[in-house]
Protein backbone atom coordinates (compact mmCIF):
# COMPACT_ATOMS: atom_id res chain seq x y z
CA UNK A 1 0.00 0.00 0.00
CA UNK A 2 2.96 2.35 -0.31
CA UNK A 3 1.34 4.06 -3.22
CA UNK A 4 -1.67 5.18 -1.23
CA UNK A 5 -0.26 6.42 2.06
CA UNK A 6 -0.13 10.15 1.67
CA UNK A 7 1.25 10.93 5.10
CA UNK A 8 4.29 9.54 6.77
CA UNK A 9 7.59 8.48 5.29
CA UNK A 10 7.22 10.27 2.01
CA UNK A 11 10.03 11.16 -0.36
CA UNK A 12 10.67 14.87 -0.77
CA UNK A 13 8.40 16.68 -3.19
CA UNK A 14 10.53 18.20 -5.93
CA UNK A 15 9.70 20.86 -8.49
CA UNK A 16 9.97 18.24 -11.23
CA UNK A 17 7.42 16.08 -9.42
CA UNK A 18 4.97 18.98 -9.16
CA UNK A 19 5.48 19.86 -12.82
CA UNK A 20 4.81 16.26 -13.88
CA UNK A 21 1.73 16.26 -11.67
CA UNK A 22 0.47 19.48 -13.24
CA UNK A 23 0.90 18.08 -16.74
CA UNK A 24 -0.81 14.84 -15.69
CA UNK A 25 -3.79 16.75 -14.27
CA UNK A 26 -4.08 18.92 -17.37
CA UNK A 27 -3.84 16.01 -19.79
CA UNK A 28 -5.97 13.46 -17.98
CA UNK A 29 -8.70 15.77 -16.70
CA UNK A 30 -9.08 17.37 -20.14
CA UNK A 31 -9.44 13.90 -21.63
CA UNK A 32 -11.89 12.89 -18.91
CA UNK A 33 -13.87 16.06 -19.62
CA UNK A 34 -14.18 14.94 -23.22
CA UNK A 35 -15.12 11.44 -22.18
CA UNK A 36 -17.54 12.93 -19.64
CA UNK A 37 -19.64 14.42 -22.41
CA UNK A 38 -19.96 10.96 -23.95
CA UNK A 39 -20.82 9.40 -20.58
CA UNK A 40 -23.36 12.10 -19.89
CA UNK A 41 -25.13 11.55 -23.22
CA UNK A 42 -25.15 7.77 -22.76
CA UNK A 43 -26.37 7.85 -19.16
CA UNK A 44 -29.04 10.41 -19.94
CA UNK A 45 -30.11 8.39 -22.96
CA UNK A 46 -30.51 5.16 -21.02
CA UNK A 47 -32.44 6.94 -18.28
CA UNK A 48 -34.78 8.39 -20.89
CA UNK A 49 -35.11 5.07 -22.79
CA UNK A 50 -33.07 6.24 -25.76
CA UNK A 51 -29.81 4.93 -27.20
CA UNK A 52 -27.65 8.04 -27.24
CA UNK A 53 -24.68 8.27 -29.61
CA UNK A 54 -24.33 4.99 -31.56
CA UNK A 55 -23.07 5.79 -35.05
CA UNK A 56 -19.41 6.73 -34.63
CA UNK A 57 -17.37 3.71 -33.57
CA UNK A 58 -18.53 0.81 -31.36
CA UNK A 59 -21.27 1.99 -28.98
CA UNK A 60 -20.58 5.49 -30.27
CA UNK A 61 -17.30 5.56 -28.39
CA UNK A 62 -15.50 7.52 -31.11
CA UNK A 63 -18.09 10.26 -30.79
CA UNK A 64 -15.57 12.05 -28.57
CA UNK A 65 -13.05 12.14 -31.40
CA UNK A 66 -15.70 13.36 -33.82
CA UNK A 67 -16.77 16.09 -31.38
CA UNK A 68 -13.15 17.07 -30.84
CA UNK A 69 -12.48 17.40 -34.56
CA UNK A 70 -15.63 19.46 -34.93
CA UNK A 71 -14.70 21.77 -32.04
CA UNK A 72 -11.16 22.33 -33.29
CA UNK A 73 -12.03 22.95 -36.93
CA UNK A 74 -15.14 25.06 -36.47
CA UNK A 75 -14.92 28.68 -37.57
CA UNK A 76 -14.01 30.94 -34.68
CA UNK A 77 -16.45 33.84 -34.69
CA UNK A 78 -16.20 36.99 -32.61
CA UNK A 79 -19.42 39.02 -32.91
CA UNK A 80 -19.14 42.44 -34.51
CA UNK A 81 -20.06 44.65 -31.56
CA UNK A 82 -18.57 42.45 -28.90
CA UNK A 83 -15.67 43.51 -26.74
CA UNK A 84 -13.31 41.13 -28.45
CA UNK A 85 -10.51 41.07 -25.84
CA UNK A 86 -12.83 40.19 -22.93
CA UNK A 87 -14.78 37.88 -25.21
CA UNK A 88 -11.60 35.90 -25.88
CA UNK A 89 -10.35 35.96 -22.29
CA UNK A 90 -13.57 34.70 -20.68
CA UNK A 91 -13.39 30.99 -21.70
CA UNK A 92 -9.74 30.89 -20.65
CA UNK A 93 -10.74 32.11 -17.18
CA UNK A 94 -13.23 29.27 -16.79
CA UNK A 95 -10.82 26.58 -17.90
CA UNK A 96 -7.78 27.98 -16.09
CA UNK A 97 -9.45 28.50 -12.71
CA UNK A 98 -10.98 25.03 -12.90
CA UNK A 99 -7.51 23.52 -13.28
CA UNK A 100 -5.95 25.80 -10.66
CA UNK A 101 -8.61 24.60 -8.25
CA UNK A 102 -7.62 21.02 -9.08
CA UNK A 103 -4.09 21.87 -7.92
CA UNK A 104 -5.34 22.02 -4.34
CA UNK A 105 -7.15 18.68 -4.13
CA UNK A 106 -5.75 15.14 -4.17
CA UNK A 107 -6.05 13.76 -7.71
CA UNK A 108 -4.84 10.19 -8.35
CA UNK A 109 -2.54 8.42 -5.84
CA UNK A 110 1.03 9.58 -5.44
CA UNK A 111 3.74 7.41 -6.97
CA UNK A 112 7.44 7.31 -7.74
CA UNK A 113 8.51 7.04 -11.36
CA UNK A 114 10.48 3.78 -11.71
CA UNK A 115 14.28 4.09 -11.95
CA UNK A 116 14.55 2.62 -15.45
CA UNK A 117 12.77 5.59 -17.01
CA UNK A 118 15.40 7.93 -18.49
CA UNK A 119 15.81 11.47 -17.09
CA UNK A 120 12.79 11.41 -14.80
CA UNK A 121 13.43 8.05 -13.09
CA UNK A 122 13.04 8.17 -9.32
CA UNK A 123 11.05 11.40 -9.29
CA UNK A 124 8.31 11.39 -6.67
CA UNK A 125 4.98 12.65 -8.00
CA UNK A 126 2.75 13.89 -5.15
CA UNK A 127 -0.98 13.32 -4.94
CA UNK A 128 -1.74 17.01 -4.36
CA UNK A 129 0.08 19.31 -6.78
CA UNK A 130 0.20 22.21 -4.35
CA UNK A 131 -0.40 21.26 -0.72
CA UNK A 132 -1.37 24.61 0.79
CA UNK A 133 -2.49 24.26 4.38
CA UNK A 134 -5.71 26.14 3.66
CA UNK A 135 -6.53 23.75 0.83
CA UNK A 136 -10.28 23.67 1.19
CA UNK A 137 -10.67 27.47 1.17
CA UNK A 138 -8.27 27.77 -1.76
CA UNK A 139 -10.31 25.36 -3.85
CA UNK A 140 -13.58 27.09 -2.99
CA UNK A 141 -12.10 30.51 -3.71
CA UNK A 142 -10.65 29.44 -7.02
CA UNK A 143 -13.92 27.85 -8.13
CA UNK A 144 -15.69 31.08 -7.17
CA UNK A 145 -13.24 33.02 -9.34
CA UNK A 146 -14.17 30.64 -12.15
CA UNK A 147 -17.63 32.19 -12.37
CA UNK A 148 -15.99 35.28 -13.85
CA UNK A 149 -15.80 33.26 -17.05
CA UNK A 150 -19.56 33.10 -17.71
CA UNK A 151 -20.04 36.61 -16.28
CA UNK A 152 -17.49 38.25 -18.60
CA UNK A 153 -18.56 36.12 -21.55
CA UNK A 154 -22.15 37.22 -21.13
CA UNK A 155 -21.32 40.89 -20.73
CA UNK A 156 -18.79 41.07 -23.56
CA UNK A 157 -20.84 39.55 -26.37
CA UNK A 158 -23.40 42.32 -27.02
CA UNK A 159 -26.27 39.87 -27.01
CA UNK A 160 -29.33 40.09 -24.80
CA UNK A 161 -29.29 36.38 -23.99
CA UNK A 162 -25.67 36.78 -23.00
CA UNK A 163 -26.49 39.67 -20.68
CA UNK A 164 -29.29 37.64 -19.07
CA UNK A 165 -26.87 34.75 -18.67
CA UNK A 166 -24.33 37.07 -17.04
CA UNK A 167 -26.94 38.49 -14.68
CA UNK A 168 -27.97 34.98 -13.73
CA UNK A 169 -24.32 34.12 -13.09
CA UNK A 170 -24.10 36.95 -10.56
CA UNK A 171 -27.37 35.83 -8.94
CA UNK A 172 -26.23 32.23 -8.75
CA UNK A 173 -22.85 33.14 -7.31
CA UNK A 174 -24.31 35.40 -4.64
CA UNK A 175 -26.81 32.67 -3.72
CA UNK A 176 -24.75 29.52 -3.39
CA UNK A 177 -21.49 30.96 -2.07
CA UNK A 178 -22.86 31.53 1.44
CA UNK A 179 -24.30 28.02 1.61
CA UNK A 180 -21.04 26.40 0.46
CA UNK A 181 -19.03 28.26 3.06
CA UNK A 182 -21.41 27.66 5.95
CA UNK A 183 -21.99 24.00 5.13
CA UNK A 184 -18.23 23.35 5.06
CA UNK A 185 -17.75 25.29 8.29
CA UNK A 186 -19.26 22.56 10.48
CA UNK A 187 -16.84 19.79 9.35
CA UNK A 188 -13.98 22.31 9.49
CA UNK A 189 -14.89 22.95 13.12
CA UNK A 190 -14.82 19.23 13.84
CA UNK A 191 -11.41 18.76 12.23
CA UNK A 192 -9.94 22.06 13.41
CA UNK A 193 -7.97 22.48 10.21
CA UNK A 194 -8.41 23.71 6.66
CA UNK A 195 -6.07 21.15 5.13
CA UNK A 196 -7.64 18.41 3.04
CA UNK A 197 -5.01 15.96 4.31
CA UNK A 198 -6.16 16.60 7.88
CA UNK A 199 -9.73 15.91 6.77
CA UNK A 200 -8.59 12.61 5.35
CA UNK A 201 -6.68 11.71 8.51
CA UNK A 202 -9.64 12.57 10.74
CA UNK A 203 -11.71 9.95 8.89
CA UNK A 204 -9.11 7.20 8.85
CA UNK A 205 -11.02 5.16 11.45
CA UNK A 206 -13.04 3.27 8.86
CA UNK A 207 -16.60 3.44 7.61
CA UNK A 208 -18.13 4.75 10.85
CA UNK A 209 -15.72 7.67 11.13
CA UNK A 210 -16.92 9.27 7.90
CA UNK A 211 -18.20 12.78 8.49
CA UNK A 212 -21.39 12.06 6.60
CA UNK A 213 -22.68 10.30 9.75
CA UNK A 214 -21.81 13.22 12.01
CA UNK A 215 -22.75 15.93 9.53
CA UNK A 216 -25.54 14.62 7.28
CA UNK A 217 -27.15 18.07 7.05
CA UNK A 218 -23.89 19.73 6.01
CA UNK A 219 -23.36 16.98 3.42
CA UNK A 220 -26.73 17.57 1.77
CA UNK A 221 -26.27 21.34 1.86
CA UNK A 222 -22.80 21.06 0.34
CA UNK A 223 -24.10 18.80 -2.43
CA UNK A 224 -26.90 21.23 -3.30
CA UNK A 225 -24.48 24.18 -3.29
CA UNK A 226 -22.05 22.10 -5.33
CA UNK A 227 -24.68 21.53 -8.01
CA UNK A 228 -25.21 25.29 -8.14
CA UNK A 229 -21.47 25.87 -8.26
CA UNK A 230 -20.99 23.63 -11.27
CA UNK A 231 -24.16 24.81 -13.09
CA UNK A 232 -25.60 21.31 -13.04
CA UNK A 233 -29.18 20.78 -13.91
CA UNK A 234 -31.47 21.76 -11.12
CA UNK A 235 -29.57 25.05 -11.16
CA UNK A 236 -28.39 25.39 -14.76
CA UNK A 237 -29.90 28.86 -15.06
CA UNK A 238 -26.90 30.25 -16.87
CA UNK A 239 -27.47 28.44 -20.11
CA UNK A 240 -30.90 26.94 -19.98
CA UNK A 241 -31.82 26.54 -23.63
CA UNK A 242 -35.56 26.77 -23.21
CA UNK A 243 -35.34 30.19 -21.60
CA UNK A 244 -32.20 32.03 -22.65
CA UNK A 245 -31.02 30.15 -25.80
CA UNK A 246 -27.61 29.31 -24.39
CA UNK A 247 -27.19 32.15 -21.93
CA UNK A 248 -23.62 33.28 -21.61
CA UNK A 249 -22.45 30.82 -24.30
CA UNK A 250 -24.86 31.99 -27.01
CA UNK A 251 -22.27 33.64 -29.26
CA UNK A 252 -19.50 31.14 -28.66
CA UNK A 253 -18.43 28.45 -31.07
CA UNK A 254 -15.58 26.07 -31.63
CA UNK A 255 -12.85 25.68 -29.08
CA UNK A 256 -13.79 28.76 -27.07
CA UNK A 257 -17.11 27.10 -26.33
CA UNK A 258 -15.25 23.87 -25.73
CA UNK A 259 -13.15 25.53 -23.03
CA UNK A 260 -16.30 26.40 -21.09
CA UNK A 261 -17.22 22.75 -21.23
CA UNK A 262 -13.81 21.52 -20.13
CA UNK A 263 -13.98 23.96 -17.24
CA UNK A 264 -17.44 22.77 -16.25
CA UNK A 265 -16.44 19.11 -16.27
CA UNK A 266 -13.21 19.83 -14.38
CA UNK A 267 -15.30 21.67 -11.79
CA UNK A 268 -17.64 18.67 -11.50
CA UNK A 269 -14.62 16.49 -10.76
CA UNK A 270 -13.27 18.99 -8.22
CA UNK A 271 -16.59 19.15 -6.37
CA UNK A 272 -16.79 15.34 -6.42
CA UNK A 273 -13.30 15.06 -4.93
CA UNK A 274 -14.12 17.69 -2.30
CA UNK A 275 -17.32 15.92 -1.29
CA UNK A 276 -15.49 12.58 -1.16
CA UNK A 277 -12.59 13.88 0.93
CA UNK A 278 -14.62 16.04 3.31
CA UNK A 279 -17.61 13.79 3.92
CA UNK A 280 -17.00 10.28 2.60
CA UNK A 281 -13.67 9.28 4.11
CA UNK A 282 -11.38 10.50 1.34
CA UNK A 283 -8.66 8.18 0.12
CA UNK A 284 -8.47 5.96 3.18
CA UNK A 285 -8.36 2.22 2.58
CA UNK A 286 -11.75 0.57 2.88
CA UNK A 287 -11.45 -3.02 4.02
CA UNK A 288 -9.46 -4.79 1.33
CA UNK A 289 -10.04 -2.04 -1.27
CA UNK A 290 -7.07 0.28 -1.71
CA UNK A 291 -7.57 3.95 -0.95
CA UNK A 292 -6.95 5.22 -4.45
CA UNK A 293 -9.58 2.86 -5.85
CA UNK A 294 -11.98 4.05 -3.15
CA UNK A 295 -11.59 7.72 -4.05
CA UNK A 296 -12.00 6.93 -7.75
CA UNK A 297 -15.19 5.02 -6.93
CA UNK A 298 -16.49 7.90 -4.81
CA UNK A 299 -15.69 10.48 -7.47
CA UNK A 300 -17.32 8.28 -10.10
CA UNK A 301 -20.39 7.98 -7.88
CA UNK A 302 -20.72 11.75 -7.47
CA UNK A 303 -20.18 12.24 -11.19
CA UNK A 304 -22.93 9.72 -11.88
CA UNK A 305 -25.15 11.40 -9.30
CA UNK A 306 -24.87 14.68 -11.19
CA UNK A 307 -25.99 12.99 -14.42
CA UNK A 308 -28.73 11.13 -12.56
CA UNK A 309 -30.11 14.33 -11.05
CA UNK A 310 -30.02 15.95 -14.48
CA UNK A 311 -32.15 13.16 -15.87
CA UNK A 312 -34.54 13.11 -12.93
CA UNK A 313 -35.29 16.73 -12.04
CA UNK A 314 -36.48 19.79 -13.92
CA UNK A 315 -34.50 22.95 -13.35
CA UNK A 316 -35.55 25.82 -11.11
CA UNK A 317 -36.18 29.48 -11.82
CA UNK A 318 -33.64 32.11 -10.70
CA UNK A 319 -35.98 33.47 -8.03
CA UNK A 320 -36.57 29.93 -6.77
CA UNK A 321 -32.81 29.43 -6.49
CA UNK A 322 -32.45 32.63 -4.48
CA UNK A 323 -35.41 31.67 -2.30
CA UNK A 324 -33.94 28.22 -1.74
CA UNK A 325 -30.44 29.43 -0.92
CA UNK A 326 -31.20 32.45 1.23
CA UNK A 327 -34.44 31.50 2.95
CA UNK A 328 -34.08 27.74 3.36
CA UNK A 329 -30.50 26.50 3.04
CA UNK A 330 -28.69 29.38 4.73
CA UNK A 331 -30.75 29.28 7.97
CA UNK A 332 -30.38 25.49 8.08
CA UNK A 333 -26.62 25.83 7.58
CA UNK A 334 -26.37 28.45 10.36
CA UNK A 335 -28.40 26.25 12.73
CA UNK A 336 -26.17 23.31 11.81
CA UNK A 337 -23.04 25.30 12.64
CA UNK A 338 -24.48 26.51 15.97
CA UNK A 339 -25.62 23.00 16.96
CA UNK A 340 -22.21 21.58 16.01
CA UNK A 341 -20.54 24.23 18.15
CA UNK A 342 -22.79 23.50 21.15
CA UNK A 343 -22.22 19.74 20.84
CA UNK A 344 -18.46 20.27 20.63
CA UNK A 345 -18.41 22.51 23.69
CA UNK A 346 -20.61 20.30 25.89
CA UNK B 1 20.87 47.88 -8.43
CA UNK B 2 22.84 44.75 -7.70
CA UNK B 3 20.52 43.98 -4.83
CA UNK B 4 17.57 44.39 -7.13
CA UNK B 5 19.02 42.05 -9.73
CA UNK B 6 19.99 39.52 -7.11
CA UNK B 7 16.48 39.49 -5.64
CA UNK B 8 14.96 39.35 -9.10
CA UNK B 9 16.53 35.99 -9.77
CA UNK B 10 15.25 34.31 -6.62
CA UNK B 11 11.89 32.63 -6.84
CA UNK B 12 10.23 34.91 -4.29
CA UNK B 13 11.78 38.05 -5.70
CA UNK B 14 10.70 37.24 -9.21
CA UNK B 15 7.17 36.43 -8.07
CA UNK B 16 7.03 39.66 -6.08
CA UNK B 17 8.15 41.87 -8.95
CA UNK B 18 5.89 40.08 -11.40
CA UNK B 19 2.86 40.45 -9.15
CA UNK B 20 3.68 44.10 -8.36
CA UNK B 21 4.12 45.01 -12.01
CA UNK B 22 0.88 43.28 -13.03
CA UNK B 23 -1.09 44.70 -10.10
CA UNK B 24 0.03 48.27 -10.81
CA UNK B 25 -0.73 47.94 -14.53
CA UNK B 26 -4.15 46.44 -13.84
CA UNK B 27 -5.18 49.08 -11.33
CA UNK B 28 -3.90 51.75 -13.71
CA UNK B 29 -6.28 50.35 -16.32
CA UNK B 30 -9.06 50.37 -13.72
CA UNK B 31 -8.57 54.09 -13.16
CA UNK B 32 -7.89 55.20 -16.71
CA UNK B 33 -10.21 53.08 -18.83
CA UNK B 34 -13.45 54.46 -20.23
CA UNK B 35 -14.86 51.00 -20.70
CA UNK B 36 -16.77 49.49 -17.78
CA UNK B 37 -15.84 45.98 -18.76
CA UNK B 38 -12.10 46.70 -18.89
CA UNK B 39 -12.18 48.65 -15.64
CA UNK B 40 -14.09 45.99 -13.73
CA UNK B 41 -12.11 43.08 -15.12
CA UNK B 42 -8.77 44.67 -14.34
CA UNK B 43 -10.04 45.51 -10.84
CA UNK B 44 -11.06 41.90 -10.26
CA UNK B 45 -7.83 40.43 -11.58
CA UNK B 46 -5.79 42.98 -9.63
CA UNK B 47 -7.56 41.90 -6.45
CA UNK B 48 -6.83 38.26 -7.25
CA UNK B 49 -3.16 39.07 -7.89
CA UNK B 50 -2.87 40.88 -4.54
CA UNK B 51 -3.64 37.57 -2.84
CA UNK B 52 -0.41 36.39 -4.47
CA UNK B 53 1.55 38.72 -2.16
CA UNK B 54 0.00 37.06 0.88
CA UNK B 55 0.97 33.64 -0.46
CA UNK B 56 4.55 34.83 -1.01
CA UNK B 57 4.66 36.05 2.60
CA UNK B 58 3.43 32.67 3.83
CA UNK B 59 0.09 34.09 4.99
CA UNK B 60 -1.96 31.48 3.16
CA UNK B 61 -5.12 32.13 5.13
CA UNK B 62 -5.17 35.87 4.45
CA UNK B 63 -4.39 35.22 0.80
CA UNK B 64 -7.37 32.92 0.43
CA UNK B 65 -9.60 35.33 2.33
CA UNK B 66 -8.50 38.13 0.00
CA UNK B 67 -9.39 35.90 -2.94
CA UNK B 68 -12.82 34.86 -1.69
CA UNK B 69 -13.90 38.25 -0.33
CA UNK B 70 -12.87 40.33 -3.32
CA UNK B 71 -14.07 37.88 -5.93
CA UNK B 72 -17.51 38.15 -4.33
CA UNK B 73 -17.34 41.91 -3.81
CA UNK B 74 -16.30 42.71 -7.37
CA UNK B 75 -18.93 40.29 -8.65
CA UNK B 76 -21.56 42.40 -6.86
CA UNK B 77 -20.01 45.52 -8.41
CA UNK B 78 -20.31 43.90 -11.85
CA UNK B 79 -24.03 43.40 -11.35
CA UNK B 80 -24.42 47.13 -10.72
CA UNK B 81 -22.30 47.93 -13.76
CA UNK B 82 -24.55 45.62 -15.75
CA UNK B 83 -27.64 47.53 -14.60
CA UNK B 84 -26.29 51.05 -15.17
CA UNK B 85 -24.08 50.84 -18.26
CA UNK B 86 -23.88 49.26 -21.66
CA UNK B 87 -20.81 47.15 -21.09
CA UNK B 88 -19.69 47.03 -24.70
CA UNK B 89 -19.55 50.80 -25.24
CA UNK B 90 -17.23 53.45 -23.95
CA UNK B 91 -18.57 55.83 -21.37
CA UNK B 92 -18.32 59.59 -21.57
CA UNK B 93 -16.88 60.58 -18.24
CA UNK B 94 -17.73 63.86 -16.58
CA UNK B 95 -14.35 65.31 -15.74
CA UNK B 96 -14.48 66.86 -12.31
CA UNK B 97 -12.45 69.97 -11.61
CA UNK B 98 -8.72 69.70 -11.82
CA UNK B 99 -7.98 70.94 -8.30
CA UNK B 100 -9.63 67.91 -6.66
CA UNK B 101 -7.82 65.53 -8.99
CA UNK B 102 -4.55 67.33 -8.26
CA UNK B 103 -4.95 67.20 -4.47
CA UNK B 104 -6.10 63.56 -4.42
CA UNK B 105 -3.40 62.48 -6.83
CA UNK B 106 -0.75 64.37 -4.87
CA UNK B 107 -1.88 62.83 -1.60
CA UNK B 108 -1.83 59.31 -3.07
CA UNK B 109 1.63 59.91 -4.48
CA UNK B 110 2.81 61.16 -1.09
CA UNK B 111 1.39 58.07 0.55
CA UNK B 112 3.15 55.86 -2.01
CA UNK B 113 6.46 57.55 -1.30
CA UNK B 114 5.97 57.07 2.43
CA UNK B 115 5.10 53.42 1.88
CA UNK B 116 8.19 52.90 -0.24
CA UNK B 117 10.33 54.75 2.27
CA UNK B 118 9.06 52.69 5.20
CA UNK B 119 11.27 49.63 4.54
CA UNK B 120 14.33 51.82 5.12
CA UNK B 121 13.31 51.74 8.75
CA UNK B 122 12.27 48.12 8.53
CA UNK B 123 14.87 47.09 11.09
CA UNK B 124 13.07 49.14 13.68
CA UNK B 125 9.73 47.52 12.83
CA UNK B 126 8.89 44.53 14.96
CA UNK B 127 5.99 42.15 14.74
CA UNK B 128 3.93 42.53 17.90
CA UNK B 129 2.19 39.23 17.32
CA UNK B 130 4.63 37.06 15.38
CA UNK B 131 3.47 33.85 13.77
CA UNK B 132 3.91 30.74 15.88
CA UNK B 133 5.80 27.81 14.49
CA UNK B 134 3.63 24.77 13.96
CA UNK B 135 0.38 26.69 14.36
CA UNK B 136 -1.71 27.36 11.30
CA UNK B 137 -2.40 30.81 9.90
CA UNK B 138 -6.07 30.59 10.73
CA UNK B 139 -5.38 29.86 14.41
CA UNK B 140 -2.94 32.79 14.68
CA UNK B 141 -5.40 35.19 13.12
CA UNK B 142 -8.14 33.85 15.37
CA UNK B 143 -6.12 34.27 18.57
CA UNK B 144 -5.24 37.89 17.81
CA UNK B 145 -8.77 38.64 16.64
CA UNK B 146 -10.38 37.35 19.85
CA UNK B 147 -7.89 38.85 22.31
CA UNK B 148 -6.19 42.07 21.24
CA UNK B 149 -8.70 43.13 18.59
CA UNK B 150 -11.90 41.81 20.15
CA UNK B 151 -13.60 45.22 20.44
CA UNK B 152 -12.92 46.38 16.85
CA UNK B 153 -13.97 42.94 15.65
CA UNK B 154 -17.28 43.09 17.48
CA UNK B 155 -17.87 46.70 16.40
CA UNK B 156 -17.31 45.66 12.79
CA UNK B 157 -19.78 42.82 13.27
CA UNK B 158 -22.34 45.27 14.69
CA UNK B 159 -21.85 47.66 11.77
CA UNK B 160 -22.37 44.83 9.29
CA UNK B 161 -25.55 43.86 11.13
CA UNK B 162 -26.83 47.45 10.96
CA UNK B 163 -25.98 47.59 7.25
CA UNK B 164 -27.78 44.31 6.64
CA UNK B 165 -30.93 45.42 8.47
CA UNK B 166 -30.86 48.75 6.62
CA UNK B 167 -30.50 46.91 3.33
CA UNK B 168 -33.42 44.64 4.09
CA UNK B 169 -35.61 47.60 5.08
CA UNK B 170 -34.68 49.58 1.96
CA UNK B 171 -35.18 46.70 -0.43
CA UNK B 172 -37.95 44.82 1.30
CA UNK B 173 -40.90 47.20 1.13
CA UNK B 174 -42.95 44.98 -1.14
CA UNK B 175 -41.38 41.69 -0.21
CA UNK B 176 -44.65 40.06 0.83
CA UNK B 177 -46.10 40.56 -2.64
CA UNK B 178 -45.32 38.37 -5.61
CA UNK B 179 -43.37 40.03 -8.41
CA UNK B 180 -45.55 38.48 -11.10
CA UNK B 181 -48.72 39.78 -9.45
CA UNK B 182 -47.21 43.24 -9.30
CA UNK B 183 -46.41 43.02 -12.97
CA UNK B 184 -50.03 42.17 -13.70
CA UNK B 185 -51.09 45.30 -11.81
CA UNK B 186 -48.63 47.34 -13.85
CA UNK B 187 -50.03 45.97 -17.07
CA UNK B 188 -52.30 49.02 -17.41
CA UNK B 189 -49.34 51.36 -17.35
CA UNK B 190 -47.52 49.23 -19.89
CA UNK B 191 -50.33 49.77 -22.36
CA UNK B 192 -49.87 53.53 -22.03
CA UNK B 193 -46.17 53.07 -22.68
CA UNK B 194 -46.75 51.01 -25.81
CA UNK B 195 -49.20 53.64 -27.08
CA UNK B 196 -46.51 56.27 -26.58
CA UNK B 197 -44.07 54.13 -28.49
CA UNK B 198 -46.45 53.85 -31.40
CA UNK B 199 -46.80 57.60 -31.59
Amino acid sequence: METTTLIGQLPEVTAAGVAIKAILILAIISAIAGFGTYLERKVLAFMQRRLGPTHVGPYGLLQIAADGIKLFTKEDIVPQHANSLIFKVAPVITAATAFIALAGVPVFPDFTIPEFVPVLGGTFVPSIASDVNVGILFVIGMMAAGLYGPLLAGMAQANKWGIIGAARTAIQFLSYEVVTGLSLLAPIMLVGSLSLIDFNEAQSGGFTSWFIWQQPVAFVLFLIAGFAETNRTPFDLLEHEAEVISGYATEYSGMRWGMFFIGEYANMITISILAAVVFLGGYNDFGFIAGWIMILLKVAFFFFLMLWVRAAWPHVRPDQLMWLCWKVLMPIAVINVVVTGIVMMV
Amino acid sequence: MENFLASLFTFQGFAFYLFSFLTIILFWITVMSNNVLYAMTSLASGMVLISGFFFILGADFLGVVQLIVYVGAVMALYSFAMMFFDATREIKEKNTNGAVVFVLGGLSALMLVLMFAAPIHSESIQALYPMHEGVGNAQDVGIVLFTKYLVPFEVAALMLLVAMIAGIILAGKKMDKSLTEMMDEDAGEDEILTQKDEK
